[in-house]
């Protein structure tokens, strides 16, 4: 694709301070995102997903250090920008769909009020137009008897119709970029197929850029165009769909991708692969691959820093071993 | 594996579990049925994998079989013979369980030793030595360093939590664990390790396993029956490997069709399913699952399934009138 990115993570770092030191819990990520594309940033629980996701919008929490050599949004530097310039991007033309839709949507308002609400901030539109746009988009997002619902408080609906309404609050203003945040993770995998389809609907429909955040694999191979690997805040790996699936080349990719059991192709019964060990800890210096007390190919250049290796134009990851297409790590 | 010839371990026959719930501070309490007539068997060795969305009853029904819960009407029985209340602490010996949560299901203020020897002590098994004894023992069955043991569960990691929960389970010798959603809360890295033990442990010690989840392809690759239940009925159960082959019951089809295998080339299927999940209070009439089901007739919305059962298992469905299988 020849157009320009919308979106340019350069050498992005979190730092968390900590009673016992500093956690380094983002170290030095970059990726990029086109209109149109969806980017599925995959990795364990503690890896920087989430930090990742809210670094963007300007949503970290106070004490939190964060710094990139860019952070460029449609041309705008979000490092430059007020709180107040921050605000008035989100919801508008970045918006966010968190795991928990209750963490987002206000219990003591009714869906209608929320979702004009979010219109009203930013366009001049009138309190008719706002509404007749709540209804057109709670129709969008597959929920019947849309009128009837606006009055409706976010505890009369299930998880499902929650998700539902957050992301047609999250598109109210019609975005150019959505971050979803584990958008499914809580649902049932009957409903989680159904929102994960309806977002990459919506997500062609308004030619939106989409980050999606999530742990399951299964989730990843459906719906990304582009895949970011991210293991102990660090990108470990990252490529299109199909190289990351087919072609996987950095032994810890490899090492969950033979976690998980895949009906037709793993054994019923037989062992699954596993990775021994746990994700050491990020306080205080860190060097080298994270991966390696883990890595059944680790060697003492290990611990040293680690070059990136690019086996297409499409694929990078980041080992001292050159891996061949198709070997076993 | 299943072997016709003995009873089963455990049956559950024409099980009900009614609760009494409120919806609004003055309103009267209703029933909700979260069992409506549940019958399963459970064969020595067997692994019973328990699937369907969440409230349809599933840990329900594993409260009952651990005698956590008492059935509203219905019996539980273990090697063919009912378990009356007064045998519930014999029940409780035989039948362990495995919860979901590794983080809450440990109580943070005890040590592991005595996590794991707590259910000895409740049974006034053995003497300290003894119940010393075993923990070591167990520790080394799920794989845990004895150095753990004077440690609390806020020092383990989620895996290590979950080897706890399980060595504590094993060391009343139970023939029959419960696993609930044992697996959900813990990244993959570190499932695939908690499956594989509990696969080994299942062949050296030759336990039975209710195990309940909400991954398919887990339970498709652990379990060697497969139960798939909807608003607290069984709707279908089949050997796994003929249920994942050839689903028959409208429900588990689009649950089957809702797994998302790592295929780059395949996009998020379209699983056939309209309306969302049914008021359990009020469920729809006929079958409970009428309003949702692609392939419904008009005698689905008026009339109860049948239940129709073959020699390898059953599916409620009015599509199924003549037994197949
Ligand atoms: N509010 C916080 N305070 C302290 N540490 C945090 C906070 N939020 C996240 N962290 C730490 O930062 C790291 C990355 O967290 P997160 O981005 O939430 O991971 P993920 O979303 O991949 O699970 C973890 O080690 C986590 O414990
Ligand atoms: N103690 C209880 N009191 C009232 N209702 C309950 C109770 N326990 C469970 N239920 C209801 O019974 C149904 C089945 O619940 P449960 O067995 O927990 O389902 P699952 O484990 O499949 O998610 C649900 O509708 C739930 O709300
Ligand atoms: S850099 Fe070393 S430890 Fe890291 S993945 Fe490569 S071989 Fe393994
Ligand atoms: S009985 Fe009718 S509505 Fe119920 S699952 Fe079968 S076809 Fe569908
Ligand atoms: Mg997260
Ligand atoms: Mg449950």
């Amino acid at each position: 694709m020849t157009t320009e990115p919308i979106l340019k993570v350069e050498n992005l770092t979190i730092d968390v301070p900590m009673a016992q030191g500093t956690l380094h819990a983002v170290r030095g990520i970059d990726f990029e995102l086109r209109r149109g594309e969806t980017l599925c940033i995959v990795g364990e629980s503690g890896s920087g997903k989430s930090l990742t996701s809210l670094a963007l919008m300007g949503l970290l929490p106070k004490k939190m250090r964060c710094k990139a050599a860019g952070l460029d949004f449609s041309g705008i530097d979000l490092q430059r920008q007020t709180p107040k310039a921050m605000r008035a991007l989100r919801g508008d033309r970045m918006a966010m769909i968190f795991q928990e839709p209750m963490t987002s949507l206000n219990p003591a308002y009714t869906i209608g009020d929320q979702l004009m609400e979010a219109l009203l901030l930013h366009r001049p539109v009138s309190k008719a137009e706002a509404r007749a746009r709540a209804i057109e988009l709670l129709g969008k997002v597959g929920i019947t008897a849309a009128e009837s619902r606006l009055g409706q408080y976010p505890h009369q609906l299930s998880g499902g119709l929650r998700q539902r309404v957050m992301i047609a609050m999250a598109l109210m203003c019609e975005p150019e970029l959505i971050i979803a945040d584990e958008p499914t993770t809580a649902l049932d995998v009957t409903i989680q197929a159904q929102i994960l389809r309806l977002l990459a609907d919506l997500q062609r429909e308004m030619n939106m850029a989409m980050i999606l955040v999530t742990h399951d694999l299964g989730v990843v191979a459906r719906i990304a165009d582009k895949v970011v690997v991210m293991y102990a805040g660090e990108v470990v790996e990252n490529g299109s769909a199909r190289e990351i699936f087919e072609n996987p080349r950095h032994p810890y990719t490899r090492g969950l991708l033979r976690c998980i059991p895949v009906p037709g192709k793993t054994k019923p019964g037989e062992h699954l692969g596993s990775i021994p060990g746990i994700v050491p800890s990020l306080i205080g210096k860190v060097e080298g691959c994270a991966f390696r007390s883990r890595c059944e190919v680790a060697e003492d250049a290990c611990s040293s820093p680690v070059p990136v290796r690019r086996p297409g134009t499409d694929h990078a990851y980041r080992c001292i071993h050159d891996i061949p297409e198709g070997a076993s790590a | 594996m299943s072997d016709k010839t003995t009873p089963p371990v455990l049956e559950l026959a024409n099980v009900t579990k009614t609760y009494q719930v409120k919806q609004g501070l003055f309103s009267a309490p209703r029933p909700l049925h979260a069992l409506g007539g549940v019958s399963l068997r459970i064969h020595k060795k067997d692994v019973l994998g328990l699937v369907g969305e969440s409230g349809c009853g599933k840990s329900t029904l594993a409260k009952v079989l651990l005698g956590l819960e008492v059935p509203t009407s219905g019996k539980v029985l273990v090697d063919g013979k009912e378990i009356t209340p007064r045998e519930r602490k014999l029940q409780a010996r035989r039948i362990q369980p495995i919860f979901q949560d590794p983080y809450s299901s440990l109580n943070p203020r005890k040590s592991i030793e005595d996590i794991i020897a707590l259910p000895l002590v409740a049974h006034r098994i053995g003497d300290a030595a003894s119940r010393a004894g075993s923990v070591r023992r167990m520790l080394d069955l799920v794989g845990l360093p004895q150095r753990v043991l004077k440690g609390y569960p806020n020092q383990l990691s989620g895996g290590q939590r979950q080897r706890v929960a399980i060595a504590r389970a094993l060391v009343m010798n139970p023939e029959i664990v419960i696993c609930d959603e044992p697996t959900s809360a813990l990244d993959v890295s570190v499932q695939s390790q908690i499956l594989n033990l509990l696969g080994d442990l299942r062949e050296e010690l030759g336990l039975t396993y209710l195990f309940i989840s909400h991954n398919l392809a887990v339970v498709e690759h652990l379990a060697t029956r497969v139960a798939v239940m909807y608003l607290g009925r069984v709707v279908e159960e089949a050997p796994a490997a003929e249920l994942f082959a050839g689903p028959r019951h409208p429900y588990t089809q689009a649950l089957l069709e809702s797994v998302l295998t790592p295929d780059p080339n395949l996009s998020v299927p379209d699983t056939h399913l309209g309306a969302s999940y049914p008021n359990p209070i009020a469920p729809p009439p006929g079958c409970h699952f009428h309003p949702r089901c692609a392939q419904v007739r008009d005698i689905c919305k008026t009339t109860p399934p049948p239940h129709v059962a073959g020699p390898q298992g059953h599916v409620d469905c009015h599509l199924h009138a003549a037994p197949a299988r």
